[in-house]
């Protein structure tokens, strides 16, 4: 067990805030740029895909988790993150104007969602996101100028430098680079102001108001940061996929985000990490076991939605704050070891949120 | 012209008036008690102060400026502070969280210098702490300063949402209910407190109370409201022995 002894308030301001962090988040960057040495291709397109989610899930968590605006829409900004980056790239620009643009496109389609969202709450809030999606989707089918439409649009490779980026090693690595800083910036922006004032906005608009806090300002950041970061997560799916159509982007990736993150545990920066390698380990895991299974069981349809709703409904009932919260627990379970109570982390009630002055 | 100056006053919610024609103004330095029966509008005077309500009719004037032209977040940056009947704190934060929302309308740091978290943002933070710190101190609330809101008890929630006021550093401080929930050496202490903050920090307090002791302790001057008029303003003996504040806690006497 650690105690720590503080003598200065910057110590609070740390984002590893002892040896202990330092120690363990240096071996696990460590471990993730050696990885490439290890894995073979497959498990390192595999491990890819899992970054990308990470980033994705990272900006709905910003706009979800801490602000509490649910977005049922988020596959949109995916969407035009990706063909925004496949377009730059189509008209020969390197990955240095491509990614920003997406990023940039992708802000401006958030800015454009937010600003009317930010008046809603909720249901209706959901529902107007979702709206967002479709439309976004559908408008992707019809540029078929830009997007090539339904046929579909190949993506070419990022380009850096003049060197194009082939191996599926390099492009883990770009991917990783990028996630480790739009991470570190999600946790800057929530040891300020900016973050206390999100959250402020999510757990009491009321009192936050009160407090000086404007919602609709934080609410139409944190979408804007939000878009943002997803938009260049789906610059980097379309390096992904190789090829992009516009139902690839439909509401059952917004959904499977947004399960992602509230699986992995909603409002803490590690439940998207932690979703992000369920999600990712459940799929492989299960087009592998599907192989290895005698081809009646494993070549029945529907078997992935069946394996995932299973395990998804058991992570609900055992622990609905999400894995995050288990690995609090098992975390706690070691520092405290021998002497952890299980009643110390007993499930309290829930008050439902109301609006009471209005 | 006084400290805060409320005149005719009124708002109806559908066809009940709940506040109906309201005048009184405060003194700078004093402790001013708002009374009188549930659903008299007392909280109501407070929302509309706070501008969440919109009033039909009346003026808000504090220390010169006209709160009815200004909006709900803009109330904070004048130096008013409140708490709120049925607290309103962020339940999934820590305290140190909470009070450091507090200090949100001191902030001027840009929204990229935040992403970055560059020196200036770090000088800024330390300041917020210090500030906070002093007010912990205050309270005495040291013990709690990590601790989540949702596994704390109603009293000390009570205590943290008037410390996230005073992290304002506001010139007029409005408690809605200082003492409900708080058993009698709780609602002692809130007394005493209320008392310092007048006296040492130099706030004026504008409280809504229902226990008479703790209104007869701490405050100047009180209003009485019944349904939503004012019955009488004065001394607190004055206004408890009033007839028609009487008449509205326990009945008319035929």
């Amino acid at each position: 067990m650690r105690i720590l002894f503080k003598t200065n308030y910057k110590q609070d301001l740390n984002l590893a805030k002892h040896s202990g962090h330092r120690f363990w988040y240096g071996l696990l960057i460590l471990v993730l740029l050696a990885a490439p040495l290890i894995l073979d291709g497959y498990y390192i397109g595999e491990a890819t895909r899992v970054l990308i989610f990470a980033m994705a899930g990272l900006g709905l968590m910003v706009v979800t988790g801490f602000t509490g605006q649910v977005s049922l829409g988020h596959a949109a900004f995916l969407l035009i993150g990706a063909y925004t980056n496949a377009w730059f790239l189509a008209q020969g620009f390197s990955s240095f104007i491509a990614l920003p643009m997406a990023a940039l496109l992708s802000m401006i389609g958030g800015l454009l969602v937010a600003i009317p969202a930010a008046r809603m709450s909720g249901i209706y809030l959901a529902i107007a996101t979702l709206v967002f999606a479709i439309i976004v989707e559908d408008v992707a089918g019809h540029l078929s100028s830009i997007t090539g439409g339904n046929r579909g649009m190949m993506v070419d490779v990022p380009m850096l430098f003049g060197y194009q980026i082939w191996q599926s090693w390099e492009l883990y690595l770009f991917v990783l680079i990028i996630l480790v800083a739009a991470t570190l910036i999600v946790l800057n922006i929530l040891r300020s102001p900016l973050g206390r004032a999100m959250i402020a906005v999510r757990d009491s608009e009321v009192s936050s108001q009160a407090l000086g806090v404007n919602p609709m300002k934080i609410k139409v950041f944190a979408f804007t940061v939000s878009a943002a970061i997803t938009g260049l997560a789906g610059a980097f799916l379309a390096h992904y996929m190789l090829f992009l159509t516009p139902q690839i982007f439909g509401i059952l990736l917004s959904i499977q985000l947004l399960l992602m993150i509230v699986l992995g545990g909603l409002g803490t920066v590690h439940g998207v990490f932690f979703g992000a390698v369920l999600i990712g380990v459940l799929e492989t895991g299960i087009s592998i076991a599907k192989d290895a299974l005698p081809s009646s069981i494993g070549g029945l349809p529907g078997i992935e939605p069946l394996v995932f709703g299973v395990i998804l409904v058991s992570v609900i009932a055992f622990e609905p704050t999400g894995i995050y919260s288990r690995w609090v627990k098992i975390r706690s379970y070691m520092e405290f070891f021998p002497i952890y109570r299980r009643k110390s982390f007993k499930r309290q009630r829930v008050y439902l949120k109301t609006e009471r002055l209005k | 012209m006084s400290f805060l100056e409320i005149k005719n006053l009124s708002i109806s919610f559908g066809g009940v008036k709940a506040v109906d024609d309201v005048s009184f103004s405060i003194e700078e330095g004093s402790v001013y008690a708002i009374i009188g029966p549930n659903g008299a509008g007392k909280s109501t005077i407070f929302n509309l102060l706070s501008r969440f309500y919109e009033p039909l009719s009346g003026q808000l004037n504090f220390s010169g400026n006209e709160l009815l032209e200004l909006g709900a977040k803009d109330i904070a940056r004048l130096g008013i502070a409140r708490t709120f009947q049925n607290l309103e704190l962020f339940e999934h934060a820590s305290v140190l969280q909470n009070l450091l929302v507090g200090r949100h309308v001191h902030n001027n740091q840009s929204w990229w210098r935040q992403m970055l978290f560059t020196r200036s943002v770090v000088e800024a933070e330390l300041e917020h702490r210090r500030k906070v710190e002093e007010v912990i101190d205050f309270l005495e609330l040291a013990h709690y300063r990590n601790q989540m809101i949702s596994g704390l008890p109603y009293g000390v929630r009570k205590k943290i949402e008037l410390a996230r006021a005073l992290c304002i550093e506001p010139k007029l401080l409005l408690l809605d209910e200082p003492s409900s929930g708080l058993n009698p050496e709780e609602t002692e202490e809130m007394g005493f407190w209320i008392e310092d903050i007048r006296r040492d920090l130099n706030i004026t307090v504008v409280l809504i109370e229902h226990d008479m002791s703790l209104v007869a302790e701490v405050s100047d001057r009180v209003l009485a409201i019944v349904n939503g008029r004012v019955a009488t303003e004065g001394s607190h003996a004055f206004v408890q022995s009033h007839p028609d504040v009487v008449s509205a806690y326990l009945g008319d006497v035929k």
